[in-house]
């Protein structure tokens, strides 16, 4: 990654019928950059991916392609390409020419356009499908021949639309870790659009959490997870106990009717925040050594620990521990000052 | 085993109707009546190696070519602007294309006599605009016009309901890949819609090819085409043997054009055409 801008978006907003899909978006990529658009469906990460595609027109803004407006140049003419959501092979079309598309219509040589393709074929481990029909592929397949037929046109940015939603775990997991090696080595710009906050933490160089058309944070994904900036964020990125808390003075914070010390300094005429912990830094003490009290309602195995909802002051808190402790039993909760996350309230949507 | 049997009714009324109807024309066409009974003879096919006759056919599948070919032009265009997205959810387009199929082809057909005659709608309106008159009835043009009015739905439909069927992102991912909008369409749309495409054809063509309705309405019976021609046999010389073998000559036909468009239809499908 360098610090070049490729990209940008400025003030982009987007409305279908009166609803807002994107709201005065400002976003910049770097060259080389793996970014990830992330949050739940309706949030406007696709919309930001078609319009950085030229599928679609943002109503206001500009977009800015290495420091050139180009808002008004159509799709075909834009160094961008796209692996979309469903593949989009051509069905009429063989692996070859599905992949040799672009190739064909720029009229390059019949030979360069059969070295390229045979090159991301082997990119791929596709090698001896050229002559198979695209209905005869797996969907993971499938998949490849679509990153292939994109990336063969040596884009500047790549632009993926879920492109991994339809596969099965085990294969998803696979084709990230392809995915982003590709993208190292070829040193091509990836956006990258999800709503898996897991695909987003392990691939991406920055994420965006994205919701109701409106950037929530922008960071790496260790800022994202460590320091959410608010109840959203820190609820679709991983989860999260969610606290009404009052803080009035720095590093001391209110909630469940005590006031407990923290890292953070309070905002000035917003006493009320949302007090965030992490159910993996809640831990597990004997009765009576925590900061509170509670019963331990349900255990659930998940592998790797165990996932708890434990009733401490009125508050059910969920809690990852390798250590299970019974149904019914009571236990002693503490968290550590550093793991309590205050944030601004978030105004009332 | 129980499901078959709802089919019975069905199949009764098939072989009464159609597959009886079939024989009993492939039996006249090749016999002819004696004193003694029927005789098995070709004269009936024989008869038909004739300059007259052979025109007769000649002109019957030029005109339905031609008329397949102007429905064409101007069906896809149609279908291609009632498949896109401004107009897809209106359907009051829709309707007008397929409200004419609802009546009835001859009342069709003589609509357009009134309206092309020499005093008629057509003509009053361009001598009041002083204008030559358009004097086409009973030419090959009127039977032509007829033909696509009356078959031009059959081209529209099935090519509509093709490309309203083709996905939105294989057009984008076209255009991502560096397409415009020529490119796009002659590369991936086109390709895509001809299995709509070739329906399209069939069932225009099949039905102008053996028409009588029309040419004998809009062609004033100087433009004899081949329905015409076994209407005759039928109806006025009372000639069943040479009418039989003349229908007989038009199924084969009519099942070879068939054959050539399913052929072209499942290469369509490969992109080998392209």
């Amino acid at each position: 990654m360098t610090d070049k801008i490729i990209l940008e978006l400025k003030n982009v907003s987007k409305y279908y019928d009166d609803t807002p899909a994107l709201v005065n978006m400002n976003l910049y990529i770097r060259k080389n950059e793996f970014i990830t658009l992330l949050g739940p469906s309706g949030c406007g990460k696709t919309t930001t991916l078609r319009i950085i595609g030229g599928f679609e027109e943002a109503d206001s803004g500009d977009l800015l392609f290495e420091g050139r407006n180009i808002n008004n140049l159509p799709a075909y003419k834009r160094k961008v390409n796209t692996v979309f959501q469903k593949y989009a092979l051509f069905p009429h079309m063989n692996v070859f020419d599905n992949i040799a598309f672009g190739q064909k219509i720029k009229k390059l040589d019949k030979k360069i356009i059969q070295e390229n393709v045979r090159r991301m074929l082997r990119l791929v481990n596709l090698e001896d499908f050229e002559k198979r029909s695209v209905d005869s592929l797996s969907g993971g397949q499938q998949q490849r021949v679509a990153i292939a037929r994109a990336l063969v046109n040596e884009p500047e940015v790549l632009l993926l639309d879920e492109p991994l939603g339809a596969l099965d775990l085990k294969l998803r997991k696979e084709m990230q870790i392809e995915l982003k090696n590709m993208q190292q080595k070829l040193g091509i710009t990836f956006v990258y659009v999800t709503h898996d906050q897991e695909e987003a933490l392990s691939m991406s160089d920055t994420i965006v959490v994205m919701n109701n058309g409106i950037i929530q944070q922008i960071g790496t994904p260790e800022d994202i997870y460590n320091e959410p900036k608010n109840a959203f964020v820190a609820r679709f990125i991983g989860e999260s106990n969610i606290l009404d808390g009052f803080m009035t003075e720095d590093f001391l914070v209110e909630f469940l009717g005590r006031k407990i010390k923290c890292v953070d300094k309070c905002f000035p005429g917003q006493p009320n925040v949302d007090v965030v912990i992490r159910p993996e830094d809640v831990k597990v003490v004997p009765a009576g050594e925590g900061m509170l009290d509670g019963i331990v309602r349900s255990v659930t195995f998940k592998g790797v620990h165990y996932e708890m909802m434990i009733e401490g002051q009125g508050f059910a808190w969920m809690v990852h521990s390798t250590i299970m402790a019974p149904v019914d039993s009571k236990v002693g909760l503490r968290v550590d000052p550093n793991d309590i996350h205050i944030m601004r309230k978030e105004a009332a949507t | 085993m129980k499901r078959q049997w709802l089919a019975s009714p069905y199949i009764v009324w098939m072989i009464m109707f159609i597959v009886v109807p079939m024989l009993l024309v492939l039996f006249y066409s090749v016999t002819e009546q004696t004193a003694d009974g029927y005789r098995f003879t070709f004269d009936h096919f024989r008869r038909f190696v004739d300059p007259i006759y052979i025109n007769v056919l000649f002109r019957s599948v030029a005109l339905a070519l031609i008329s397949t070919v102007i429905c064409l032009l101007l069906g896809y265009p149609m279908a291609a602007i009632l498949a896109s997205k401004e107009y897809s959810r209106k359907k009051i387009l829709y309707m007008l294309i397929v409200l004419p199929m609802w009546m009835n082809i001859l009342l069709r057909t003589y609509a357009w006599m009134t309206l092309l005659e020499r005093n008629g709608i057509i003509n009053t309106i361009l001598s009041f605009l002083r204008l030559p008159p358009l004097d086409i009835l009973y030419t090959n043009k009127a039977v032509v016009l007829g033909m696509v009015y009356n078959f031009l739905p059959f081209m529209i439909l099935p090519i509509y309901s093709v490309l309203s069927k083709i996905d939105e992102s294989v057009i984008e991912a076209a255009q991502d890949l560096g397409g415009n909008s020529f490119t796009v369409f002659r590369r991936v749309i086109f390709p895509l819609s001809l299995p709509g495409v070739m329906s399209g054809i069939t069932m225009v063509f099949m039905p102008a090819v053996t028409t009588f309705v029309i040419s004998r309405l809009l062609g004033g019976g100087q433009f004899t085409l081949i329905g015409n021609l076994i209407e005759q046999q039928f109806l006025s010389s009372g000639d069943w043997g040479f009418g039989s073998a003349l229908s007989v000559i038009m199924m084969l036909l009519i099942l070879a054009s068939m054959g050539i468009m399913s052929k072209y239809e499942q290469e369509g499908g490969g992109g080998a055409l392209w």
